[in-house]
């Protein structure tokens, strides 16, 4: 007489080899195959850490492929330890398979003891709408598309360099811009601060950036900080950030940050600009030279006129904005070779685009030194040029 | 003699040129030649003790001088010297 499917059940279970998920637990990340054989869709939902996804309709063709070796250790799951136990049964008995076993209770029982489950990053069908044209792209692809929605950049100015890297950087789908600015818009920055718009003149900054950005992609979530960086916030403002983009205006604010992503080893690509030329330079720390590497000192004011005292054309935030972006871009999906160690100079009247090669300076007070070294009290600060601080401050 | 690219805020000095030549064996001698024939540019390249402000770099072709010979780095006649001073401006 044939059986039942329950006295099926608990005759392949008495052939089979079970093991329970703590058991399972301590085995993680030590080698073991993991072969979670549910349907598509409960994978979707969450899955074992590593585990590796082979339907159970599937099995007998595919599991060579993932497990060449009859003698490895091999631990099947599913939802509740049934479809696994008939999976062990036949890895053992069918295919030859000598360390087989099953999880009882499968990823429920599982996730009622507390374990953790991973669940697997898709875009959905309108990211993958929206961002096809990354994705054709060999050196991005799915999973580089996904790593710029998992970024959190900050943006150091939501003006003329923020501007135009703030739209890229949303429009490509980078999942956390932050911007730091305590400036509200003003009719003179619309000759070059393309984020903002005429009907927002006289609104914080912050604010306007942040309009703009949802209505270009919704994906982005934007974290405002309508403040003025100083010593006494900026660690906490910059921690978490993967990538700084400095666009700031002035010097002092410039070697503060420096100092606190070299100890926090935050990148920064910063770039600077005034009339028709402009700076750009990406600052790896410990991987190549930090801001204090390249200029040790700040010049004196006269030498250091604003684009308010000296005028700037639009667009050239715009390119170097752009330019900006790239560098962040490329440090988020880590290809191509950015501006690290090299520092490029644009002549927007010349159209010309040269580079001066910029090096760790051995005796940097900052990054000659391991980062726990670099006190609070240090940051920013100049020892033999206090006159110059106490000006800024 | 040489070619001196001159830094925007540096221009006025030099009656708005962005390119000077000057005459020397080294880079000391290039830039002394620079701030004879524009006295503007002294005080903004060189401190009292004839050095070179620590806010200026100067580069030769692309590397900065202070990693080669400093003042001392020999300059020939189709050498191009980058004076830079630091920017701050992003707004």
């Amino acid at each position: 007489m044939s059986p039942s499917s329950a006295e099926l059940l608990r005759q392949v279970k008495s052939r089979i080899d079970e093991v329970d998920p703590g058991e399972v637990h301590e085995l993680i990340d030590e080698g073991v195959a993991l072969i979670d054989v549910r349907e598509t869709d409960e994978v979707a939902a969450g899955h074992l850490p590593g585990a590796t996804h082979i339907p159970r309709g599937y099995l007998e063709s595919r599991i060579e492929g993932v497990v060449p070796d009859r003698a490895a250790h091999v631990i099947v799951y599913c939802a509740s330890g049934n479809r696994s136990a008939y999976a062990a049964r036949t890895l053992t008995e069918d295919l030859g398979y000598t360390n087989v076993s099953s999880m009882t209770g499968g990823i429920t029982l599982w996730k009622d003891r507390g374990y953790e489950v991973q669940v697997p990053r898709t875009l959905t069908p309108e990211q993958r709408e929206r961002y096809s044209r990354h994705t054709l792209i060999p050196e991005i692809g799915a999973e580089g598309q996904q790593k710029l929605l998992d970024a959190k950049v900050l943006l150091l100015g939501a003006g003329g360099l923020g501007s135009p890297t703030a739209l890229y950087l949303a429009a490509a789908g980078v999942g956390t811009l932050g911007i730091v600015d305590d400036d509200v818009v003003d009719l003179s920055n619309l000759q070059r601060q393309v984020i903002h718009t005429t009907d927002r003149v006289g609104v914080p900054k912050v604010d306007s950036a942040e309009e703009t950005i949802k209505a270009l992609n919704p994906d982005v979530k934007v974290v405002k900080y309508p403040v003025r960086i100083d010593a006494s916030n900026i660690v906490e403002i910059i921690s978490g950030y993967d990538v700084i983009v400095d666009g700031v205006d002035n010097f002092p604010t410039r070697y503060l940050l420096n100092d606190a992503t070299v100890r926090l080893k935050i990148p920064v690509v910063s770039a600077s600009i005034l009339g028709f030329d402009g700076q750009l330079s990406v600052f790896k720390p410990y991987d190549g030279p930090c801001y204090r590497c390249l200029f040790r000192e700040p010049p004196p004011a006269e030498l250091a006129p604003s684009c308010g005292a000296n005028g700037v054309l639009g667009v050239l935030p715009g390119t170097m904005g752009l330019l900006q972006a790239t560098e962040v871009i490329k440090l988020i999906l880590d290809i191509g070779e950015p501006a690290i160690g090299r520092l490029l100079l644009y002549d927007a009247l010349g159209a010309t685009l040269t580079e001066v090669k910029v090096h760790r300076d051995p005796e940097c007070p900052i990054c000659s030194r391991p980062p726990e070294e670099i006190s609070d009290e240090e940051l920013g600060v100049f020892p033999d040029y206090e006159a110059f601080c106490a000006a800024a401050g | 003699m040489a070619t001196i690219k001159i830094p925007p805020v540096l221009r006025a000095s030099v009656g708005n040129e962005k390119q000077v030549q000057a005459d020397g064996a080294n880079i000391g001698e290039v830039l002394r030649d620079l701030a004879s024939s524009h006295p503007a540019t002294q005080d903004q390249l060189f401190s009292a003790d004839g050095e070179l402000n620590r806010y200026v770099n100067v580069y030769l072709n692309d590397e900065d001088v202070r990693v080669l010979d400093g003042l001392d780095t020999a300059v020939g006649d189709t050498d191009t010297l980058v004076i830079l001073p630091a920017m701050a401006g992003g707004r």
